[in-house]
């Protein structure tokens, strides 16, 4: 149970996906520009990541552990995360249909987001045996949530201010998430 | 679409700079450019990765259907990722140490899926092989020139060689993650205002 604690903590915070780890950045960078998009695109990613984990950790200890073949691990991963949002996306669209409203848009997008090849891939180096992934890829994925809507936040505020031309856009973006990285690194002494 | 070899190359090393221009591929450009090592090293393999998967993709963009086509070169270059994952691997094991986690994330970097779909899925296998190697170096000089500053300020280093001696204090926070976003931002700040200038120049004469 502590030990699921301090991964759950350690992933959400001290070893947060996007600002440490540098995972997810390109949706971190592009879906950021207004809290509710990010809000969306957060828990879309958050589905997918713990989906993806308990998925791909099932096919690399029951089918390329087996087989002898985990140096297969990239391919098959990539393509369990492709059919997964793929599958994600049909269901989502004929159950929930509001709900694939609100998220339709990002869900092709997570297939390049790599911080859920990453979580996967994390996982099996790690040894986290199935819970402790599941727990591993929500924590991951409720990190890279509250990084997001954080960052969007302070993106809506950026808006307003006069930023000299050079630094417009991209520039002024990644310069704010590097004094957002500082403040997480305040983080690395909770555990 | 007939263009001059050079033109293809050219356009990837500045015009089209998939970092710079594009923004495209920012994980692995603000990860692993702690030193200049790894960013050579990180630049290469993906160049591979992308000059090997334009190649291919190019050839077989006759015989993939339409609507499979990005599960198909999603395919293409995890293969060509596993191929340097191994080599990696048996060859340079401290290279793959330090890269870890980003050599598999090759996959998912956008420049690579991005010119399959852009470019070698349209082209003719020269043109495809040329724009690989062009974006692919693109690539390897925009990760060089941000880990050169990162190297020097956070480690006083180059290439491992202490610049400095042993009065200097290195900036620790350049090689860690806050340093990889503000390098970034302010390199792009830096040639956003360069190519402004120069815009600025042609427009007075």
């Amino acid at each position: 149970m502590e030990k699921l604690l301090l991964i759950l903590l350690g992933s959400i915070f001290v070893n947060n996906f996007v600002l440490s780890k540098f995972l997810g950045i390109c949706p971190f960078l592009g879906v950021s520009k207004k809290v509710e998009t990010a809000v969306g695109m957060g828990l879309a990613v958050t589905f997918v990541m713990a989906l993806a984990s308990v998925m791909s950790y099932l096919v690399h200890y029951f089918l390329l552990v087996p087989l002898k073949i985990e140096y297969m691990q990239t391919i098959a991963f990539i393509l369990v995360i492709a059919a997964l949002v793929q599958l994600v996306e049909m269901a989502l669209q004929k159950l929930v249909p509001s709900l694939y409203q609100a998220l339709g848009v990002y869900l092709p997008l997570i297939t390049t987001n790599c911080a859920v090849l990453g979580v996967a891939i994390i996982n099996i180096n790690e040894g986290y045996n199935l819970l402790e992934t599941l727990v591993n890829g929500i924590g991951g994925a409720v990190g890279f949530t509250v990084a997001i809507v954080l960052f969007a936040g302070i993106r809506e505020r950026l808006e307003m201010s006069a930023i000299p031309k050079p630094l417009e856009g991209f520039p002024i973006a990644l310069i704010s998430s590097g004094l957002m990285a500082i403040a997480f690194m305040g983080f690395a002494g909770i555990i | 679409m007939k263009t001059k070899p050079m033109a293809i190359l050219k356009n990837g090393l500045f015009n089209e700079n998939p970092t710079f221009r594009l923004v495209l591929g920012m994980c692995p450009t603000l990860a692993i450019t702690r030193n200049m090592f790894n960013g050579i090293g990180m630049g290469l393999a993906a160049t591979f990765v992308l000059v090997g998967s334009n190649s291919v993709i190019s050839l077989l963009r006759s015989f993939i259907p339409d609507k499979v086509r990005i599960p198909a070169y999603v395919v293409v270059i995890a293969a060509f990722v596993t191929i340097v994952q191994l080599l990696l691997k048996a060859y340079m094991p401290a290279l793959d140490d330090s890269l870890g986690l980003f050599i598999p994330l090759i996959v998912v970097n956008c420049i690579i899926l991005g010119r399959a779909e852009a470019f070698a899925g349209k082209n003719s296998l020269g043109a495809s092989f040329l724009d690989g190697v062009g974006m692919g170096l693109g690539f390897t000089g925009a990760l060089l020139l941000v880990s050169f500053f990162r190297e020097v300020l956070g480690n006083g280093s180059l290439f491992g060689f202490e610049l400095f001696g042993k009065g200097f204090e290195p900036v620790r926070m350049m090689i860690q993650p806050p340093g990889g976003f503000i390098t970034l931002g302010l390199l792009l700040g830096a040639i956003n205002k360069i190519s402004m200038f120069r815009k600025h120049r042609k427009g007075a004469h």
